[in-house]
Formats: structure tokens, C-alpha cells, sequence
């Protein structure tokens, strides 16, 4: 298909571009086939915005006469606003950027175009490979293997080909324990912790039914990442009811009679719709300046963002807690294996492990957690907080999980080697983006689409030097505790740096924040200065005692 | 007696110094040390003395859901409630920041006695003995509540100060100065003395600004029309606009009455400004407040009598409503195992940021027309010294930058709440007094600037440990400042010889309220500060409601990493100084070595040039850096995710933070 025939009007002059906070501009608009790109040239200041399509969420077109206005909502919920002369060229320009930002197959998404001006210094596609991490894991305990059961995805179509399993369980049983569980998801290694020896695995809820079906492999794989005597504890992300609901449409939980050793709890979390229109009304919220204080305070209560922060941080510390502090095993799941539980596991990591919270480990978490372990980041974030139409799948689990790593950070500021700057870029472009990384729903999907050979991974651009140093922490000093942080309502804040993002002007704040890390840096110059001289000084010292004693 | 004591107990002996003084340990400093046989009868008032040490009482943690708690000895001294916890950590509080004490239903480990403090700490103390905690309730509630100023804190407080320095302290904010720094007198302002002796006003200070055209019958007749006699004057006058702000109380207008020398007096403000002929009358209350008021005399300002104003109402709610505000906002953030909604409505339902909003919204609005338009603005509520001194204060604060500077809000504080009047004793309830009387409207006024430095983080020298301070010492009555509810009040109290002054004792630990970011530059002289009011904008301040509950804050501060570094910074640009000037040193004397070389060779007798190395070698470099990252990773128990688990309740050692507030202010 040609993007030409969607493109009715590929330029319109004297357009007006509003922007909160800024002064309105006049300028060029042009469409490309991935791109709204809007140039003004005035003497004094030449101004461009790239707008990719796919970073589009919703229009809506206004007409004044023959001044069309269309309103832009992107995904990264900024709005702008167009005025544009012509009723034609309005109309024209609204529905190409309608069918250009709705386009149906993923191959014509940007990524399969975006040719990099910078130079690949490493493939991001091979930066975090599964055998590295067995390799770290085989360096302290040989009590797990590496399966490649999963080889063209024959056993877990949203699973990656390799995983992580119990040395004593074989392929044959995994086999039958994929049976057992829903989507096939089989317990697999999430996260080790070295300083006890306790696991914590994920998988889906098991397939017991209403008459109790068991699974003698199942309960065998659990049971072998218990140390003998200890119990575990299964988290189960959804509220006992709907677990024991779950068993008449054939899911269920693991009964206490035949995991003996295991201890259930169940941590509500909640998922899809409720966390979208949970989204939804945050964003509506944030984005109404008019508000006094009591509705603006009730709109926000309303919206139970922050709730769903609570929850999630508390779950996530509730597994870490039974890792770290009870010394138990924990295996979490809920229904499907693909949301709430990989929100509690990946957060859990941040909390007992510090190498998840380096630049190089965040990543890895995120594709180990989220990527592989088939997260559909394809259906969860085809739309954000200014979509229309309801479909079901969209949901922002993944922004939830950045904002609870971002409260986790403003309460360990120092902990972590990234800034808040690198959890937004995480953010943009898990839900529009010129590289390849988070298109597709699993491994699965990726491999079919041949996405390593035809796109770009995100992790090949943000890993150069030069990109780095923009999301690296200047606080950041290895901190190598497991970090607790207070789920206290009066501990948590709104994510300002997403949510008021647009909606504010934040020079002043940003100008500190560069005072804070002047003084960081100029502390370090400093210091090093301070070295040097001493160093000069005792070699003068030196060579005038050699002078004197000398003969 | 004093003998006794101070071979008891090491942390009782510094209490008996920190508060007697050195060496001059007397019964009246240290009465009724601590519940012990030992212990003589005390002299000031009757403690009924339990026949046992209360040992073993339990502090416990106010939020942790795990029961947490730390087991010590409770001491009493003549000012401070003290808590020694096994490890020998101390918890102080004072009595005078006692708000209230409750003594609850018995439990199986004793009984539970929660005292709240103004400064919004709560402790949870669990008395084993019944007739223990009802002894140490009796006697707090005697202790805390002051019957005469004299007993106060301040009149027995002695920092080891001589009588000069003393003086010289008082000195320190002088406010015919700070008139003189605004640029009054002038041709169109000039000094009254009609208040010399407080003869037309009680509750205004002896020196005041007016008009040049106010005469003295003008004034006398203005202050008649009223309420308690606080008629229009000069708070600030702002040079470039040659625009003033002025403050008064409510007018007893009634519902027809005028006043010919106060329409007089309101003229002679607006003629006093030479760039707008209008000017702004703002009631800082609610309309219909207003409006009732006209019922019992007095009111507000009929636009038909007064030529030249626009009248305006800003509808910031009484004394009363702010009260309940606090009280609201309070019990909703002591609540044990809160969630968010009902934090989030708590909030809402308390009114409490609405109220801060409003106030900041005024004094934008003030802002802006004395910057904006040049005009000048007359402010006032009922009786001028609440909401007038909060909008009138916060006002200057955004058109001046001096009031942004350590000692310009110091300035800003004897000037537009402590000489005009704002009744700190009633309204922080100093002595035993009607509890309708008590408002947290200068809790207010620091939490208005609180927000400011949040949006504006480079414009103000001062940090929010400041603010916090000031609090902290606004309830302590430690200091005379802040002592009595108006300056006749203090004169007659003879503050300035009995007691000290707050200003100098926070100018001597500058460097803890130091704001690292704080860019001089930020905002050039009298530039308008605009804060952006929308209500995303205000925030619960946690620091300060929750300022002694570790468990809610940041387990590592970047303010506190930054004051260090940037502390640091300076210590290392000295060193580098020092080091440079050494190897200078050093290569001077090694030419004059060289040239004593040669000069050896002939003569071989030893050179006395044998100086011992001026440096040590190779110190490590900065110890500090290690002290400044203390990384900690805190504590499950401190947090409420272990309600799910209970096998999880194992005891965990607890913390009990004390690092800001009573161990600090006690010094």
C-alpha cells in the first residue's frame, strides 16, 4: 500500500499551532507517511515539531466559518491544536491523519521504515540474551537449568524459547505441567535471590476446574524450589472470590491440599478496563485548569489512580517481603500470567535487587519481565488516556509499573542510576516509537514479524554514550540493600513529570533540577582537583626531601 | 538535691544544664526530676509520685501495624517530657508543645497515653502501671498548660548569653530600618506619632507610616470608625510603583454609618500615590461574613462614600473554620492503615489546601495590583490581625525579594505579625486561654510560602528546615519574639531584658536553613514573583504534619545530599586554596633549596632549612562524601504491607527520628 493515497493533502500554509504555555505560531504543516511535521520560519525563530502518527491517540476537527481547527490528543497526552485555513484542506488533513494513525498492519508501522542516522555501536535485538542471565545464575547455584522446551514456541505460544526451570524437573514434565496451566504458562524462574537461596517464579493460574484436577508434575515443579521444611507462599493477584470463580470456566488456584507446603495469598490487583478508565479519568483530571481545590481533589480520588499504585507497591512488596524476610519461595500468578503478574514480579526485583536498579539491569528487567515473559504490549498500548473507542484490551499496565518504579525512586533518589527522564522514554515509546522493541504482543509474534532483522532496537540507540548520559541519575550511588519504600497515601505523589507534563510550565523546576546537578558535578571536579594538588604537593614534598638528604 | 540528680543520670544532667544554665542547678530549674523515691518533694506544683520508677514504658511506633515498639524510662524535668529508650536514644518534648494529653481504656500491657503536640508530633506511650501513667497525666496536664507569662519557657530559658549580647540580639531587626529600606519617609509618607504612648491603638505597634495628609484629628477620627481602633497604615511601599500596601480592621460602618475623617484617611492613601489615583480596598473575608457583621455595627465599606476604590472580597474563611480545617486534615492523616481515597477525601472534606489556596489567591491578586497597576491596596478582615497579616505579608513576599532572603523574612515576621498585632499568645494558645481563641493562621502563612518555595526553587535563600523551625519555636516559648499578643503587651512583659531573641539563635546555624539552589539572581529586585494557583499546583506538606513520623518520608533526602554537597563545595574550594598557596610555598623554597645546593658544595656545614613536610601525605580524599549517602534500606515493619501475613509481626528494632524539632531546639 502507498501512504500517498491516504495523504489527500500532504501541506497546508499558514497554519497556527497552539500549545499550552507557548505562544501560538503560524507555519507550514506537511504530512508524511509516519510523520505531522509543522515548520515555522519566522526571522527570529525556526521551529519544527515531528509528530509521529502513531504517537496519535485521537482528532477532533472544529469549524469557525472556513477556519477548520483540529485537535491533536497524542498518547503521550500532550494536546495541540491547528488551526488551518480551508474547510477542504481541514477535512483533507483530518482524515489522513486519522487513517494514518490507525493503520491496521504492524508492518507499515514506522519501525519497519526508521533507517538510524546514528551508528549501531551494539545490537540492542542480542544486549540481553536469556543464556547471559542462566550464566550469572549458574555462577551461584546449580539447582536450575535451562530449557529449551519451548523451541518454536511448540509448548508456550507467548513464552520465549528458552526459560528458566528446577534442574530436577525435565522437558517431558514441563510438557505436561503446560497442560495444567492456562495459555500454557508453566511455572518458570522470574527472579533468584542470592543472599538466601529463595525463588520466585510466575506462571498462570492452574487449570483445577470445579472438580479439583491436579497435576502431580505441576505440584513437583512448585515443590522443587523449596528448600526441605521451608514453605512458600503463592501470590495470586485476584481476590479469592473471582479465583474460586475462576474454576467454572476451568482455571482455579492451587488448593492447600495438594501443595501442602504452600501458603496463599490474595492480593487484589486490578485489571484492563478498570485501569483504563482509571487512566482516563486521571488524565481528564489533570488536564481541567479550571478545577477548584475540592473537585480537583475529588477528581483525583475518583480516578483510584493512586489506589492501584498502593495496591500494586504493596503486592510487589508483600513478594519481596516473603523472599527476603520470611526466606520463602514465592510463585506469583493471576489469571493469565501476563499483567498484574509480571507487575509484582519485576517491582519485587527492584526492591530486593540492585543491579535491576542500574541503567543496564533496568533494561534487562524490563525485557526479561515484560518483553519475553509476553506481556501484550501490542494490545495494551494501541491506545492511551484519549482514545474513544472501548476496546477491551487496552490497559496501562506497563505505565503503572514505571510509575510505581518512580514512586519507589523519589523515596531512594539516590539508589537508582537512571532518572525519572529514562522511565518517560520507556513510557513514549512503549506506545509509539520508531524502533521495533515494544511492537507485538510476545516473543512469538516478534520472531514472525523477523522484527530483530527488519527494525531497530530501542536498547541499540538509548545505550550510546551520548544518549545515556541524558537519563543518567547524578545522585545515583550503588546501593546494594533491598530497598522498603512506605505505601503511606501521604507517601505517594502523582507523577507529575507524565501527568502534568503539558499542563504546566516547569522551567523553574527544571532550571533547579540543573542547580542540583551543577553542584553534583561541580562537587566532583572539586574533588578531584583536591587530589591532584595533594598529589603535586607530596611529590614536591618528596623531591625536596630527596634534594636535602640528597648528597 | 541537684547533687543527687546529677550523678543519677547523664542525659538528666544535660537537661538540668541545657535549661538551668551552667553550674547553677537549682530545685526551681529541676523540679520533680523523674518518679523515684529518691527524688525530693517538687517545689512548684504537686506531683502525686507513683512508688516506682516508670520503667519499661513503651513508645509506640503511631502508624506500624505490627506493635511494634521501644521500651524506656520516662522522665519529667521543669520543661521538658524525656524518653530514654534502651539503646539510650532520647526523645524530648516540651511541655509548652503539649496541645493536648488522653489517657485511654487499660489494656493487658498497661495503659496508653497518647500526648499531641503542636508541632504535630504524636507519641503513643504505654505505661504499665495504671496509677504510673495516671500520675504522669495529672502532671502533664498541669505542666502544659501556663497560667502567667512569666512561667513560660523564655522567662527561665538562659543560652549563655551576657547581658550586651543579649541587647544586641533584640537589635537585630530593626523595622524603622526596614521603613527606611522600602524608601519611607518620603514626600507623600511620613512617621505618626499618635500611637506613641498606645493611646489610639492598643494592638498597633508605637511607630507608624501615613499619609503626609492624614493629620492627627484625621487619624483619632479614622481610628473611632474602627473596630479596636486599628486604623489604615503603611505595612509596605513599594518604591517603584510608588504604591503602598495598608492595612486596618473592619469598618463600624453598620448598615448606613460613614466616617468623614476615615473617608479622609482612605483619600489620603490613594493621593499619596502620584501613579494611580485608584485604589483597592480588599476584605480578605467571605462576603457573607461581611455582611453579618453590619448587623452587629460594624461591616465593610460602601463603595458610594469613599471616592476613588474599587472594594473587593476575597473570601478567606474566620479563625473557627480554620481551626476545624486543621483539626480535620489532622485526624485524617493520623489515621492508622489509611487508603488513598480516603486519604484524598479526608483532604478535600478538610478544606485545608482550599483554605492556602485562597489565601495565596489574595495576596496574587494584591500582588499584582500594586506590580501590575500601580495602585495601592488597602487590606483588612474583621480585627486586621489574621487573614490582614497573612495576605499583607505574603503579598510583600511576592513583590519583594528581600523578604525571600534569610533576613528579610525575619523582617517580614516582626513586622506584619508581630508589631501589628497578630495574637500569637491566644492564637497558639501560650497561656491557659479560651480554645476558641486558638488558629493555625500562622501555620497558614508558612505553608503559603512553603508552596511558593516549591514552585519557585531558586528564589528563596532560605530552605523549608526554616520555616519549620520558625514553627517549631512560634509554640515553643522558648524566645520572647513571639510571646504576648501585641507589642504593648510585650514592653510591659519586659521581654527584651527577661528573655531572648529567636532571630540571632537561627542566624548562628544559618547554614542549616541555607536553600543550596537559592539563585540571588533569580528574580531582580522588586519583580513580581507570579505563582501559578491552580489547585494541582498545592500539596499536603508532609514535612510538616508528618515531620516526626520517619516512616512517611524519603529514605534518602536529596535536599540533604545537596546542603552537604554544596556545604562541601566550599570547604573543598578552601582546600584548594590552601593547597595551591602551599605548593607555591613549596616551589619557592625548593628555588631557594637549589640555590643552597651550590652554595653547599662549598660550604658543607648543615643547612637549617629542615622545616617538617607541611602536609601529610596522600589523606584520603573527603570523608565526608561517605557520611553524606547514608543509604539505608529502611525498614518492612515501618511500612503497612504486613497486615496480610501474620505470621510477618516478628519484632523488628524500631527508629525514632530526632532529628529535626525538640532534640534540635532544645540547644
Amino acid at each position: 500500500m502507498e501512504f500517498a493515497e491516504l495523504i489527500k493533502t500532504p501541506r497546508a500554509d499558514n497554519v497556527v499551532l497552539h500549545r499550552p504555555f507557548h505562544l501560538a505560531v503560524e507555519g507550514t504543516l506537511c504530512l508524511t507517511g509516519h510523520h505531522l511535521i509543522f515548520s515555522s520560519r519566522r526571522k527570529d525563530n525556526t521551529e519544527e515539531l515531528w509528530l509521529l502518527h502513531s504517537n496519535i491517540d485521537s482528532i477532533e476537527k472544529r469549524f469557525v466559518g472556513s477556519l477548520g481547527t483540529i485537535v491533536i490528543r497524542c498518547k503521550d497526552l500532550r494536546i495541540i491544536q491547528l488551526d488551518i485555513p480551508g474547510m477542504e484542506e481541514c477535512l483533507n488533513i483530518a482524515s489522513s491523519i486519522e487513517a494514518l494513525s490507525t493503520l491496521d498492519s504492524v508492518t507499515l508501522m514506522y519501525p519497519f521504515f526508521y533507517r538510524p542516522m546514528f551508528e549501531v555501536l551494539e545490537d540492542g535485538w542480542s544486549s540481553f540474551l536469556l543464556e547471559q542471565e542462566f550464566e550469572l545464575l549458574s555462577s551461584v547455584t546449580n539447582e536450575w537449568r535451562l530449557s529449551c522446551v519451548n523451541k518454536e514456541f511448540s509448548v508456550c505460544p507467548s513464552y520465549p524459547p528458552l526459560v528458566i526451570v528446577p534442574k530436577s524437573v525435565d522437558d517431558e514434565a514441563l510438557r505436561k505441567v503446560a497442560l495444567f496451566r492456562q495459555g500454557s504458562r508453566f511455572p518458570v524462574l522470574s527472579y533468584y535471590h542470592k543472599k538466601n537461596g529463595m525463588a520466585m517464579m510466575r506462571s498462570s493460574q492452574p487449570l483445577t476446574g470445579t472438580n479439583g484436577r491436579r497435576c502431580k508434575e505441576d505440584e513437583k515443579l512448585v515443590n522443587a524450589t523449596l528448600r526441605s521444611g521451608r514453605r512458600g507462599f503463592v501470590i495470586d493477584t485476584r481476590p479469592l472470590t473471582v479465583a474460586q470463580q475462576a474454576r467454572a470456566k476451568g482455571g482455579g488456584f492451587e488448593q492447600e491440599v495438594h501443595y501442602p507446603q504452600w501458603r496463599r495469598i490474595h492480593k487484589y490487583i486490578e485489571r484492563f478496563n478498570i485501569l483504563q478508565e482509571s487512566f482516563i479519568k486521571l488524565v481528564e483530571a489533570c488536564n481541567d485548569q479550571s478545577h477548584n481545590m475540592d473537585r480537583w481533589l475529588s477528581k483525583l480520588e475518583a480516578s483510584n489512580w493512586l489506589t492501584h499504585i498502593k495496591e500494586l507497591l504493596t503486592a510487589a512488596c508483600l513478594a519481596a517481603q516473603c523472599i527476603d524476610r520470611e526466606g520463602a519461595s514465592v510463585l506469583v500468578h493471576g489469571s493469565e500470567g501476563t499483567d498484574s503478574t509480571l507487575q509484582v514480579t519485576s517491582l519485587a526485583q527492584i526492591i530486593l535487587d540492585p543491579r535491576c536498579r542500574t541503567i543496564r539491569g533496568f533494561e534487562a528487567l524490563v525485557v526479561r519481565e515484560w518483553l519475553q515473559a509476553g506481556h501484550p504490549f501490542q494490545q495494551r498500548c494501541a491506545q492511551s488516556a484519549y482514545s474513544n473507542s472501548k476496546q477491551k484490551w487496552e490497559a496501562p499496565v506497563f505505565l503503572l509499573f514505571l510509575e510505581c518504579v518512580w514512586q519507589i525512586h523519589r523515596q531512594f533518589p539516590c539508589s537508582f542510576e537512571f532518572n525519572e527522564h529514562f522511565l518517560i522514554l520507556l513510557f513514549e515509546h512503549a506506545y509509539a516509537s520508531q524502533f521495533g522493541t515494544f511492537l507485538g504482543n510476545n516473543e512469538s509474534e516478534r520472531a514472525k514479524l523477523k522484527l530483530p532483522q527488519k527494525t531497530m532496537s530501542l536498547w541499540s540507540w538509548v545505550n550510546r554514550p551520548e544518549e545515556l548520559s541524558r537519563f543518567q541519575n547524578p545522585l545515583y550511588e550503588a546501593n546494594s540493600l533491598v530497598i522498603w519504600p512506605s505505601v503511606a497515601p501521604q507517601s505517594l505523589q502523582l507523577w507529575e513529570g507524565v501527568f502534568l507534563r503539558w499542563n504546566r510550565t516547569s522551567r523553574f523546576l527544571e532550571e533547579a533540577e540543573e542547580e542540583r546537578i551543577n553542584i553534583i558535578k561541580y562537587n566532583k571536579e572539586l574533588q578531584a582537583k583536591v587530589n591532584a594538588l595533594r598529589r603535586q604537593l607530596a611529590e614536591l614534598e618528596t623531591d625536596g626531601q630527596v634534594q636535602e638528604d640528597g648528597p | 538535691m541537684s547533687v543527687l540528680i546529677q550523678g543519677r543520670n547523664a542525659a538528666l544532667r544535660k537537661a538540668a544544664l541545657l535549661h538551668g544554665g551552667e553550674g547553677n542547678l537549682t530545685c526551681q530549674d529541676f523540679v520533680g526530676c523523674y518518679w523515684s523515691k529518691a527524688v525530693a518533694v517538687p517545689v512548684h506544683f504537686s506531683l502525686a509520685w507513683g512508688s516506682a520508677v516508670p520503667e519499661q514504658v513503651k513508645l509506640l511506633d503511631r502508624f506500624s501495624t505490627s506493635n511494634k515498639s521501644l521500651t524506656g524510662t520516662l522522665y519529667l524535668t521543669a520543661t521538658h517530657l524525656l524518653f530514654i529508650d534502651s539503646s539510650q536514644r532520647e526523645t524530648w518534648i516540651l511541655h509548652h508543645h503539649i496541645a493536648a494529653v488522653e489517657k485511654l481504656p487499660l489494656t493487658t500491657s498497661g495503659c496508653p497515653l497518647v500526648i499531641q503536640c503542636k508541632n504535630f508530633r504524636i507519641v503513643h506511650f504505654v505505661v504499665p502501671r495504671e496509677r504510673d501513667c495516671h500520675d504522669i497525666y495529672n502532671s502533664l496536664l498541669q505542666l502544659s498548660r501556663t497560667a502567667k507569662y512569666e512561667e513560660l519557657y523564655a522567662f527561665s530559658y538562659n543560652p549563655k548569653q551576657n547581658e550586651s549580647e543579649q541587647v544586641k540580639g533584640w537589635q537585630l531587626i530593626d523595622l524603622a530600618e526596614e521603613y527606611k529600606r522600602m524608601g519611607v519617609p518620603n514626600d507623600y509618607w511620613q512617621l505618626s506619632d499618635a500611637n506613641r504612648d498606645y493611646k489610639i491603638c492598643e494592638t498597633y505597634p508605637r511607630e507608624l507610616y501615613v499619609p503626609r495628609t492624614a493629620s492627627k484629628p484625621i487619624i483619632v477620627g479614622s481610628s473611632k470608625f474602627r473596630s479596636k481602633g486599628r486604623f489604615p497604615v503603611l505595612s509596605y511601599y513599594h518604591k517603584n510603583k510608588e504604591a503602598a500596601i495598608c492595612r486596618c480592621s473592619q469598618p463600624l460602618s453598620g448598615f448606613s454609618a460613614r466616617c468623614l475623617e476615615d473617608e479622609h484617611m482612605l483619600q489620603a492613601i490613594s493621593k499619596a500615590n502620584p501613579s494611580n489615583r485608584y485604589m483597592y480596598v480588599m476584605d480578605t473575608r467571605p462576603k457573607l461574613n461581611a455582611m453579618a457583621n453590619r448587623a452587629a455595627g460594624k461591616g465593610y465599606e460602601n463603595e458610594d462614600n469613599y471616592s476613588n476604590i474599587r472594594f473587593q472580597f476575597v473570601g478567606i474563611e474566620n479563625i473557627h473554620v480554620m481551626r476545624s480545617s486543621l483539626q480535620k486534615l489532622l485526624e485524617v492523616s493520623g489515621t492508622r492503615g489509611l487508603s488513598v481515597n480516603d486519604f484524598l477525601s479526608g483532604l478535600e472534606n478538610s478544606g485545608w489546601l482550599r483554605h492556602i489556596k485562597a489565601v495565596l489567591d489574595a495576596a496574587v491578586f494584591l500582588a499584582k495590583a500594586i506590580a501590575v497597576e500601580s495602585a495601592s491596596v488597602l487590606v483588612h478582615c474583621s480585627d486586621g490581625w489574621d487573614r490582614t497579616s497573612q495576605v499583607c505579608s505574603l503579598g510583600a513576599l511576592l513583590l519583594d525579594s528581600y523578604y525571600r532572603t534569610i533576613k528579610g523574612f525575619m523582617v517580614l515576621i516582626e513586622k506584619d505579625w508581630i508589631s501589628f498585632g497578630h495574637k500569637f499568645s491566644d492564637r497558639c494558645c501560650q497561656l491557659d486561654g479560651d480554645p476558641k481563641e486558638i488558629s493555625p493562621v500562622f501555620t497558614q502563612f508558612l505553608e503559603s510560602v512553603w508552596n511558593l518555595t516549591e514552585q519557585f526553587p531558586q528564589a528563596f535563600e532560605y530552605n523549608e528546615a526554616f520555616l519549620l523551625q520558625i514553627h517549631e519555636h512560634v509554640h515553643s516559648c522558648q524566645f520572647g519574639n513571639f510571646l504576648g499578643n501585641c507589642q504593648k503587651e510585650r514592653e510591659e512583659l519586659k521581654l527584651k531584658e527577661k528573655t531572648y531573641s529567636l532571630w540571632p539563635f537561627l542566624l548562628s546555624e544559618q547554614k542549616k536553613y541555607q536553600n543550596p539552589l537559592y539563585n540571588p539572581d533569580f528574580s531582580p529586585e522588586l519583580t513580581l514573583l507570579e505563582p501559578n494557583t491552580v489547585s494541582f499546583n498545592f500539596k499536603f506538606w508532609r514535612n510538616m504534619y508528618h515531620q516526626f513520623d520517619r516512616s512517611m518520608h524519603p529514605r534518602q533526602s536529596v535536599f540533604n545530599l545537596i546542603m552537604n554537597t554544596s556545604e562541601q563545595n566550599k570547604q573543598l574550594e578552601e582546600d584548594i586554596k590552601e593547597l595551591e598557596a602551599k605548593i607555591k610555598q613549596r616551589n619557592r623554597r625548593s628555588d631557594v633549596v637549589l640555590v643552597k645546593e651550590q652554595e653547599r658544595t662549598a660550604d658543607p656545614a648543615p643547612v637549617a632549612l629542615k622545616s617538617p613536610p607541611c602536609f601529610q601525605k596522600e589523606q584520603p580524599p573527603m570523608p565526608v562524601n561517605d557520611a553524606v549517602r547514608t543509604i539505608e534500606g529502611s525498614n518492612t515493619a515501618d511500612n503497612r504491607y504486613s497486615e496480610l501475613v501474620s505470621e510477618f509481626s516478628k519484632a523488628e528494632p524500631a527508629v525514632v527520628s530526632l532529628e529535626y524539632g525538640v532534640a534540635r531546639m532544645t540547644c
